[in-house]
């Protein structure tokens, strides 16, 4: 038996393969408690998102419902209008998506590039069946002069194929013009970087906010006897606890211009007519602030109370004043709290959209507001899809500034 | 950090596959509308009697959003059997290949008879309504009598209502900058004529306050938050008909429009969607709306049916009618989309 142990052989197999093999299938049973979680993120969220966002590159409306313009087009250099091949294709093509009652979508996806041009394919694509001969050109200008325009070719040629990146060029207030130049669209069209920065704007403010706020209260609540801080801390966690719906309902009505808070200051004098409280920047961060507060707050607290009340005694004793002790040794060591709370404020903030929706105007609409109603009313995925990318990675890459900057494994939940 | 990210994945799934996990199946039919007064009418009129005749029926919301219609066709999942569309609307998605169309002499109805019934291949129309503004007599002891007023904030000054869409908005800040009534789509189809109209209506984004729910425009009227408001006229006369606000409608250029029922394309329940048109396009069943909201119904057939005591209240009795616009169906099929996006554009900046 003595002789069987020492070698580490037992029936048949080395110590060190039993080993790896208890190993093996202790990370087996580890995979497979976290697959049902694993599996579930894949299917219902990770892939869903993968396909929402690939909608703002990939649009093949065009491509499909002109296929031979496009294809006719390939060759045209763009400088003067195409060639006749390219009018008689599109001439066959409109014709083709009339009789399959389709037109309506291709005028839909070019009015995406050129504005009011919807009704005028449409109308082009009802009469283009009574070309029967060429030359096409002529004729189809006489139509409308739409063809007669180098733009509406570049368009075609440029959506014609199924990747490209006029979404993205739009949600920055860009496009290419005849020339397949970069240039800023009309006034008109161009809000998105004014939005982007808005947005930008709004969850900084929110997040400085909150950490003015919350930092003070999680000093109190962490340096208070037990009994008084489980009271505030359950103060803090109410409204914690309560949806996110609840409470900004809550601040619709106290905002109103006949609601609570603007009763009071007329009552007492302070305002001769009602403040604009509701439907404004003040309402959107001022509720943003309130909802956003615990979460900035409770990393803060955690850390806090992690930290020896030593730490401040000795620096006293050592001749520290009050406020060099506190700046030189309590601070930086709250740090990562604030870094985790701050972190986790501003990313959420950038998500905002009931909050700015129900208690803010049309000018404090954040980009996830804008995303809606691209969906929504416009009915435009490609571009939500767009608007959803460019948050998506600059929220990471404010993640990653982040990281190199303070380092993500300094960041404590407590 | 991590763990904080996955719990927040795991949540944000949850909540997608939640809904997914409940949608209705079987026989039951879904029917959208409006919400609010407007669809308590409908209730009353149609469903509740729908429901008596041993049917299945239940209700969900919108607020006009074509893309959830256009999400359910594309990805074949249609849970809406039945929708109410104004008309901006049912020809947008008619025209997108989005709805069913109509075999009038199966749904066993006389399309002559329905005003507006030659307009759509893909709807039903079920009632002419107005988009009017109104205002608080108490707040102003000499009320407002003219679009222009709406736009006049020296004479009237305040806030105002407004529904938070480009449709009769444009074309009442084209009156209001002194277009003739009947000149106003010609000159919309011009650029000059929408830039025009959103110059105009420039001068009101300030006092604005947008809604977009039917039901919000009397409660911000009833709040105090507005003086006026821009409102669908039946809103307003439940509001002082049934909770006695002291609202007064101004009829003046009022956007006449029809609303109509549409059944999304490959749904389970066309033909039952179908039975439920037929339905309440009955003279009957559509003048007993009437007591219920002052809609006027679209079949001709209901109106001897009308209890005279409402007449004076719908948008074709011959007292409001001094001075309408008829909100152009073609323009806007062929416009909404792309004036909506400048429209949310304006708005966003």
């Amino acid at each position: 038996m003595a002789a069987v142990a020492d070698s580490g052989v037992i029936d048949g197999m080395s110590l060190k393969r039993r080993l790896a093999i208890a190993d093996r299938r202790g990370k087996l049973r580890a995979l497979m408690l976290v697959a049902p979680l694993f599996l579930f993120i894949i299917v219902s969220f990770a892939l869903p998102i993968f396909y929402f966002l690939t909608r703002s590159v990939y649009d093949p409306t065009v491509a499909e419902a002109l296929p031979r313009t496009v294809e006719a087009l390939k060759a045209w250099d763009g400088k003067d209008l195409p060639p006749e091949a390219a009018y008689a294709a599109v001439v066959a093509d409109l014709t083709d998506i009339q009789a399959a009652g389709s037109a309506a979508k291709i005028g839909k996806r070019l009015n995406y590039e050129i504005d009011a041009i919807r009704s005028r394919v449409v109308a082009s694509a009802k009469k283009t069946g009574a070309i029967v001969a060429g030359p096409y050109k002529d004729q189809l200008i006489a139509i409308d002069k739409i063809w007669g325009n180098r733009i509406t070719w570049a368009k075609i040629k440029e959506t014609g194929a199924p990747l490209n990146s006029t979404y993205f060029l739009g949600v920055f207030d860009l496009e290419r013009s005849a020339d397949g130049e970069i240039v800023g669209v009309n006034e008109n069209r161009a809000v998105y970087k004014t939005i982007f920065v808005r947005t930008f704007y709004i969850s900084l403010l929110v997040t400085l906010l909150t950490l003015a706020l919350g930092y003070p209260v999680a000093y109190v609540i962490a340096n208070s006897p037990e009994r008084i801080a489980n009271l505030l801390i359950i103060l803090v966690l109410v409204p914690f606890w309560t949806s996110l719906l609840v409470r900004t309902t809550a601040w619709y009505v106290l905002l109103l211009d006949n609601g609570p808070i603007n009763d009071t200051l007329i009552a007492s004098g302070i305002a001769s007519e009602p403040w604009r409280l509701i439907f404004s920047r003040f309402g959107t961060v001022v509720a943003m602030t309130h909802i956003q507060l615990p979460f900035t707050l409770l990393p803060i607290y955690a850390v806090m109370k992690g930290i020896s009340p030593a730490y401040m005694r000795a620096a006293r004793s050592l001749g520290g004043g009050p406020i060099y002790s506190f700046m030189r040794v309590y601070f930086p060591l709250t740090l990562p709290g604030i870094g985790a709370g701050c972190l986790l404020t501003l990313i959420l903030s950038l998500g905002y959209y009931i909050t700015p929706a129900l208690v803010g105007g049309p000018a404090d609409q954040m980009v996830s507001g804008v995303i809606a109603s691209a969906m929504n009313s416009e009915s435009n995925w490609g571009k939500a899809s767009a608007l959803a990318t460019v948050l998506l990675v600059a929220t990471m890459i404010l993640y990653f500034v982040y990281n190199k900057l303070i380092g993500i494994d300094k960041v404590k939940f407590g | 950090m991590k763990r904080a990210l996955m719990i927040a994945a795991a949540a944000a799934a949850a909540a997608i596959a939640v809904p997914a996990a409940v949608t209705m199946a079987g026989d039951t039919l879904t029917v959208v509308s409006w919400g609010g007064a407007y669809q308590k009418s409908q209730q009353e009129a149609f469903f509740k009697p729908y429901i008596a005749a041993g049917n299945q029926l239940t209700e969900e919301e919108w607020t006009g959003d074509i893309a959830k219609i256009r999400a359910m066709v594309e990805s074949n999942s249609v849970t809406w059997d039945v929708i109410d569309f104004d008309t901006g609307l049912i020809m947008a998605a008619c025209a997108e290949g989005l709805l069913e169309k109509f075999d009038w002499s199966k749904l066993g109805l006389d399309r002559s008879k329905f005003i507006g019934g030659d307009l759509v291949e893909c709807g039903v129309p079920n009632i002419v309504y107005a988009t009017v503004y109104a205002y608080d007599t108490t707040k102003l002891a000499t009320g407002p009598t003219t679009v222009n007023d709406f736009f006049d904030l020296a004479k009237f000054p305040g806030k105002r209502g407004i529904y938070k869409s480009p449709v009769v908005n444009l074309e009442w800040a084209l009156i209001a900058d002194g277009v003739p009534t009947a000149d106003v789509y010609k000159l919309l189809r011009t650029p000059e004529g929408v830039d025009r109209a959103f110059a105009k209506l420039e001068g009101l984004k300030k006092d604005a306050v947008w809604w977009e729910a039917g039901a919000q425009a009397p409660q911000l009227l009833a709040d105090g938050q507005v003086v006026m408001t821009q409102a669908w006229n039946g809103r307003i006369q439940n509001a002082v008909k049934n909770d006695k606000k002291p609202f007064k409608i101004v009829w003046d250029n009022q956007g006449f429009d029809w609303d109509w029922w549409g059944v999304p394309k490959g749904g389970p329940r066309v033909e039952a969607a179908m039975k439920f048109i037929a339905f309440a396009s009955q003279p009957a069943a559509m003048a007993e709306q009437t007591k219920h909201i002052a809609y006027g119904p679209a079949n001709m057939d209901a109106v001897p049916n009308i209890d005279p005591s409402v007449l004076g209240d719908l948008p074709t009795a011959p007292g409001n009618m001094g001075n309408v616009l008829y909100v152009d169906p073609t323009f806007w099929a062929e416009n909404r989309e792309s004036l909506t996006e400048r429209f949310n554009a304006w708005l966003a900046k």
